[in-house]
């Protein structure tokens, strides 16, 4: 072959062999289809940017640092109407945060009992557990929400008519009142104390594990460490001489004043989504457990084990594998559900940042926030349980 | 164009911004054929849906008789119940093509949310309602009550800053829906209900039992309520607005639906300008309607005393006095300037 022929060959080939080559393929697709989605987006944004200065209507950030100028029912930190926008929305972030973190463990205990009742071998825990799963399952979750907060509103009395409950509490259908306690000089002993004995209890564990591995002989751990954490603070509120007071309730002319209450549109919104969201967790642990083959509890029983060490040390560990991943979807699902509080006017996230969106006016900075806020807030569940999934996988060695 | 139909098309779906924005808002409504309003979601005697899925109320003639103006039919106008937080995005959208939803006029919303204003259909005021076993004669009595408000609405900062400067304490229960808050009101969720005083007087006809509730004589704000439209697009600003004055001037004039074809043959010349039976008057082709189009409005909607009395008067259920209302020669605000 001649040089002239390699050079024919080798410019055929680039001219129809292309085509044809997978690897070129491959990058030719995949650079289209990040050029189209590039333009889209930039088309997306050039529109709407010239849509906004046509409209006249204010663009930028700029607006979080005025003066929200409204008030909110429920903030867990200082916030008054001569607090900035920003704020405002913070403190709804807030809201969400402590109804989907109270939400997902509710959640996660009532299914995780609802999911093992539905295994029982006693009929009628197994069929009641069935129905709560098909009840709650099936019905939307906003009229779920309205039940409970419709049922809480008119099922409890006017303010002036309040149920005294013992210690000073008081219920009516402006929420749960209860004495607010404040603590005295010498206080800051207790926590320390409570720190102070979960470290101990830790060592003690590790001590009995290292002791049960040599030895053979068992430690009580649980008992020691109920005495520790509970004990040791109960020892150091007494040693201060009980630096706690109270501030309770007091039916006024219109209200309840003083003391700390609950309202019904949290109580309603959080025990909504949690038992919606356990009748999801309640299957996803039966098919976790269903998972499991029956061939290892079998293999367990053989090995002359109980069957309550047989499902803690050799069933569920095989089962939190199968389980954690869909329940990392339902934890999204109850935190993103928390938003269905606009509807009963629970100040969430996206309660207080639609009413800076309509008193700005300026929709898209508003939407984009609350879009980042709650994006951020399922990535950071899904990277935790991601993690909490890579150290419950399997250890192959 | 084809970025306006991406755009439509996207912008509509991911940001709730269409472009139809910007082309004149006159051509648009003549070309579909009807005026889209955005008008409240239901407020007896301002803009309410009646059982057979009719809407009516005093907002609602406003649309009328801008499609009066226009088509010459009253007929053709298609509503978009909005409520206080969709309202702004509705109009800004071009979702509707103006907004009488008993919306406050105010500096911030004439200018960073881009809509105008201009003209004033009903001068209000915040207030108060509260039930009568409560025993609360002026509102600054209401320190440490639980107020009713619907969100995203200037009776919401009004009630901030009237709390506030008087020193009284409050916890706000605050709800998208106004439905949602007269529920919580006759639940007892809260004590004391705050929205506009026409607002107040409607909402007390739907509890179960309105006698049993009063609304107290403060007014702690002007509430300017007035028909708004997007900016940038004048001659449909002035269609909406002169709609508006063409029914305070014919109250003026003393030109009623009943009188009409005969103020026809009136020899005054303003009436006749007005009426547009005026040889060679531009009075209407220069908004870009016919010379009858206050004519038409009169015709189909009646002059604004009569729109008053028909639906929020001393007859209705809602018993409003004029009061602010009445024209300016008989002590109130209401003023047109002069159609010529």
């Amino acid at each position: 072959m001649t040089d002239h022929a390699v050079i024919a060959s080798t410019e055929a080939r680039t001219l129809r062999s292309y085509a044809y080559d997978p690897k070129f393929r491959g990058i030719f697709y995949q650079v289209l289809t990040l050029l189209i989605v590039l333009v889209v987006g930039w088309w997306i944004f050039d529109n709407t940017t010239e849509n906004l200065a046509r409209s006249g209507t204010a663009s930028g950030y700029g607006f979080l640092r005025g003066r929200a100028g409204f008030d909110i029912g429920q903030s867990l930190i200082a916030y008054t109407s001569d607090s900035t926008y920003g704020r405002a929305i913070v403190v709804g972030f807030l809201n969400t945060m402590l109804v989907a973190i109270l939400g997902i463990f509710t959640a996660t205990v009532v299914g995780f009992i609802i999911g093992l009742g539905r295994l029982s071998r006693n009929w009628l825990i197994a069929k009641l557990c069935t129905l709560y799963v098909e009840i709650f399952r099936n019905i939307p979750v906003l009229l779920i929400i309205f039940f409970w907060y419709k049922g809480v509103l008119d099922s409890l009395p006017q303010v002036r008519d309040s149920i005294a409950l013992p210690f000073n509490i008081f219920l009516n259908n402006r929420g749960l009142a209860f004495p607010n306690p404040i603590w005295g000089e010498g206080a800051w002993l207790i926590p320390v104390a409570f720190l102070v004995g979960v470290v101990a209890t830790i060592v003690v564990a590790r001590w009995a594990r290292q002791r049960q591995a040599a030895t053979g002989k068992q430690f009580h751990t649980i008992w020691t460490g109920t005495g520790l954490i509970i004990g040791l603070p109960i020892l150091a509120f007494l040693i201060m001489g009980a630096p706690l007071t109270f501030d309770s309730p007091i039916a006024g002319r219109f209200n309840m004043t003083g003391g700390a209450r609950i309202l019904p549109e949290f109580v309603a919104l959080y025990v909504a989504l949690s038992l919606y969201t356990a009748s999801f967790i309640a299957e996803v642990i039966r098919a976790g457990i269903r998972g499991v083959a029956k061939g290892q509890s079998e293999a367990a029983f053989a090995l002359g084990l109980q069957p309550s060490h047989t499902t803690r040390l050799v069933v569920v560990p095989q089962a939190m594998r199968i389980i954690i991943p869909p329940l990392t979807s339902q934890y999204l699902n109850l935190t993103k559900n928390s938003s269905l509080g606009v509807a009963i006017g629970f100040p969430e996230l996206f309660s207080t940042t639609s009413t800076t969106l309509n008193q700005t006016g300026q929709a898209v900075e508003a939407i984009s926030i609350m879009l980042t806020v709650y994006l951020a807030i399922s990535i950071a569940t899904s990277i935790f349980m991601n993690w909490f999934n890579a150290k419950m996988a399997l250890v192959e060695r | 164009m084809k970025k306006t139909l991406l755009s439509a098309a996207i912008g509509a779906a991911v940001l709730g911004f269409a472009s139809a924005a910007s082309a004149a808002t006159l051509d648009n409504v003549k070309a579909k054929g009807f005026v889209q309003c955005g008008v409240n979601t239901g407020l007896a005697g301002f803009a309410a849906p009646d059982s057979a899925g009719n809407w009516t109320g005093f907002d609602v003639d406003y649309c009328k008789a801008v499609a009066a103006a226009v088509f010459g039919d009253a007929s053709k106008v298609k509503y978009t119940p909005t409520t206080a937080q969709s309202r702004f995005t509705a109009l800004q959208s071009g979702e509707v093509d103006l907004l009488a939803r008993n919306t406050t006029w105010t500096i911030s919303r004439d200018t960073s949310l881009g809509l105008n204003f201009r003209y004033v259909n009903y001068y209000d005021g915040q207030g108060f309602m509260i039930p009568k076993s409560l025993n609360v004669k002026s509102a600054l009595e209401l320190s440490g009550a639980a107020v009713c408000v619907q969100s995203g609405t200037t009776t919401e900062l009004n009630l901030a800053d009237y709390f506030k400067s008087n020193n009284l304490q409050y916890n706000p229960v605050v709800f998208e829906k106004l439905e949602e808050v007269n529920a919580a009101y006759q639940a007892g969720r809260c004590d004391v209900y705050t929205t506009d005083q026409s607002g107040l007087y409607s909402l007390r006809l739907s509890l179960s039992n309105p006698d049993d509730h009063i609304i107290l004589p403060e007014i702690i704000s002007k509430e300017p309520l007035g028909p708004a439209v997007r900016q940038g697009d004048d001659q449909w600003f002035d269609i909406v607005t002169w709609a508006g004055y063409a029914m305070v001037q014919a109250e003026d004039f003393g030109i009623t639906q009943k009188n009409l074809e005969e103020m026809k043959n009136s020899t005054n010349p303003d009436i006749r300008r007005f009426l547009g039976v005026e040889k060679d008057t531009k009075i209407g082709t220069d908004l870009g309607l016919t010379n009858e189009w206050a004519y038409n409005i009169i015709k189909n909607v009646g002059n604004y005393g009569e729109v008053f009395e028909r639906n929020i008067g001393a007859n209705t259920p809602l018993k409003i006095q004029r009061g602010l209302n009445a024209l300016w020669s008989k002590g109130g605000l209401q003023y047109a300037p002069p159609v010529r």
